[in-house]
């Protein structure tokens, strides 16, 4: 017993070490019509922050509310498939209850409580906990974030970039395993933007915070990326360390926008177009 | 001599007004967190001042025992209602729903009326003296603690809303049932509470009232009283509630001694509120506190 324990400890087989979310094979409906997702599967190392890459419409929300268990307020049901988190599947329980189980989604568009203060959306954010550390974890935010602490008033009247703090302060209050981020770059500036990224890898090496991150912005979201998936058409397309989709041609064209030099821009070469818009 | 009338009058209405504002308040906590619009709020009343008064005469109990179980009642029983007839509406036209709170209301009316007659019924006196003077005015005990409780009730209220952590959850819920299923808060639990917290708080206007005017089925008529109420104050808005109950109790006055001095009409004290309700839809339809999404400029 000790020995097969030590054995692990020793040399964990990269199999064995389950991921700490796996979303295997699941198929999304909508309004029992909408095929939204075709058999999308991803896993998500425990530490990772994993990219979620996609152009509109790709599916990449749909993905996360699957997870979160958001999609049933929308009339989405994952009609096939499993999701597993800590080993447990967790596939069409509530959401709050998924919430419990330490699954925050910082929704798109931020969604910050607007007519409440934004000290008010932090104590919100820990509304699960019932331990005594909500008072130090809500100083935690403000280090991460000391802008928050002088806003007193209202938070619908806070700038886009202090909202976007504001919805990511109220997932670190929820002290969650697991932190899914929809668009954090929507609507900002290139400068907050780097911010919140920066902060955003800053989070996960200071908590631990695994972070499934899905993104517009490719390039941005790649540079703090361990591994990234891209999507297209509900399925995923690639997938591979950061490092790999940075260097791959595809990529790099479609989704980094650093074309391959003129012949691949040329009309008449359109086959690496062709996988891109085989919809049209 | 009338000006005195006047001032008494007026108290009169403040008095009654902070009820309204209680009853309100419970209306619009129920209209916020889970968008109905409760027809049977009056019944709440109605139901929660027959159970104390059972409780007192049948069984004997004395009154504040009877009070607390009638409120610890009345919240199962808002509970409930909730879980067993609303819940499974959730989802159902706006239309629907509302059909189904007047039925309900139709049905409690009926059902006390067939459990404990149609005629009112006294309270066992409860208060030493029916009547205190205070600064020359003759107030009802009845009043004074119905007062008391109101404020109490409402200072409980903006206690629960702006501190506790249900109570952030409740307005998270009444902001947008996604954002606080995100937050891990369940939906189902917050339409619950809010029903069965606004059942027990019109519990307590119900009795108030019961010991004034003895217990009748005209106490569910403080539920439709209470609309032109909220709908002053604004429809969502829990401070609205008050300010909109205090000025219809005090207008629903005046009229009253302005009818009974010159204009000898009758029935304007009943009527106004009304009169009211339909020029402020006319001109303010959102209300005096009605919030309409905030804009970022």
């Amino acid at each position: 017993m000790t020995d097969a324990a030590l054995k692990m400890d020793a040399a964990p087989a990269p199999d064995a070490a389950a991921p700490l979310l796996a979303v295997d094979n699941i198929e999304v409906v909508y309004n029992d019509v909408i095929l939204v997702l075709r058999g999308l599967s991803l896993k998500v190392p425990k530490g990772q922050i994993v990219a979620l890459l996609g152009s509109n419409g790709a599916g990449k929300s749909t993905t996360l509310k699957a997870i979160s268990g958001l999609l049933k307020s929308e009339d989405g049901e994952v009609t096939r498939g499993q999701i597993t988190f800590e080993g447990e599947a967790i596939k069409g329980i509530e959401p709050d209850r998924i919430v419990r189980r330490g699954i925050f989604q910082v929704m798109e568009g931020r969604r910050i409580i607007s007519d409440m203060t934004a000290l008010e959306n932090l104590r919100l954010g820990a509304f699960t906990r019932r331990d005594n550390g909500v008072k130090d974890d809500i100083d935690r935010v403000y280090h991460y974030f000391p802008r928050l602490k002088e806003r007193t008033g209202l938070a619908g009247y806070l700038s886009g970039g202090e909202q976007q703090m504001l919805a990511i302060g109220r997932a670190i209050m929820a002290r969650p395993k697991l932190i899914l981020m929809d668009e954090p770059s929507m609507g900002l500036s290139p400068l907050l933007v780097k911010e919140v990224f920066a902060i955003i890898k800053q989070l996960n090496k200071d908590l631990g915070v695994t972070i499934l991150l899905v993104e517009q912005n490719a390039r941005v979201a790649l540079s703090v990326a361990d591994t990234g998936y891209i999507m297209e058409q509900g399925k995923i397309v690639l997938d591979g360390t950061a490092e790999q989709l940075q260097s791959n041609e595809d990529v790099k064209e479609f989704y980094l926008g650093q074309g391959g030099g003129e012949e691949r821009k040329s009309f008449k070469n359109l086959k690496s177009f062709k996988r891109r818009k085989r919809w049209l | 001599m009338t000006s005195s009338l006047l001032l008494q009058l007026i108290i009169n209405g403040l008095i009654i007004g902070t009820l309204y504002g209680v009853v309100g308040m419970c209306f619009v906590l129920i209209y916020k967190a889970s968008q109905v619009v409760n027809f049977a709020q009056g019944e709440f009343l109605l139901i929660g001042a027959w159970t104390c008064w059972y409780l007192m005469t049948a069984w004997q109990i004395p009154f504040i025992w009877g009070f607390l179980f009638s409120i610890a009642f009345m919240m199962l029983f808002g509970l409930a209602l909730q879980m067993l007839v609303l819940r499974p509406l959730i989802g159902e036209p706006i239309i629907s729903v509302i059909m189904v709170t007047i039925g309900l209301s139709i049905f409690f009316q009926a059902l006390m009326k067939w459990m404990f007659g149609t005629f009112a019924q006294p309270f066992p006196p409860i208060f030493p003296v029916a009547k205190v003077e205070i600064l020359g005015l003759q107030v009802q005990s009845a009043y004074l603690m119905s007062t008391g409780v109101s404020l109490a009730i409402m200072a409980g209220f903006a206690w629960f809303f702006k501190y506790s952590r249900v109570g952030l959850a409740m307005r998270a819920t009444a902001f947008s049932q996604q954002v606080a299923q995100s937050l891990g808060i369940s939906v189902r639990q917050m339409f619950a509470l809010s029903w069965g917290i606004s059942a027990a708080v019109s519990a307590v206007a119900g009795v108030v009232v019961g010991i004034v005017n003895g217990v009748s089925s005209a106490l569910s008529y403080f539920g439709i009283k209470v609309f032109p109420a909220v709908i002053l104050g604004g429809l969502d808005s829990i401070f609205g509630a008050v300010v909109g109950g205090l000025i219809i109790g005090v207008l629903e006055n005046v009229a009253h001694y302005f009818d009974s001095q010159f204009l000898h009409w009758g029935n304007l004290y009943e009527i106004v509120p009304f009169y009211a309700l339909i020029v402020i839809l006319m001109i303010k339809p959102y209300g005096l506190f009605g919030t309409r999404d905030i804009e970022r400029v």
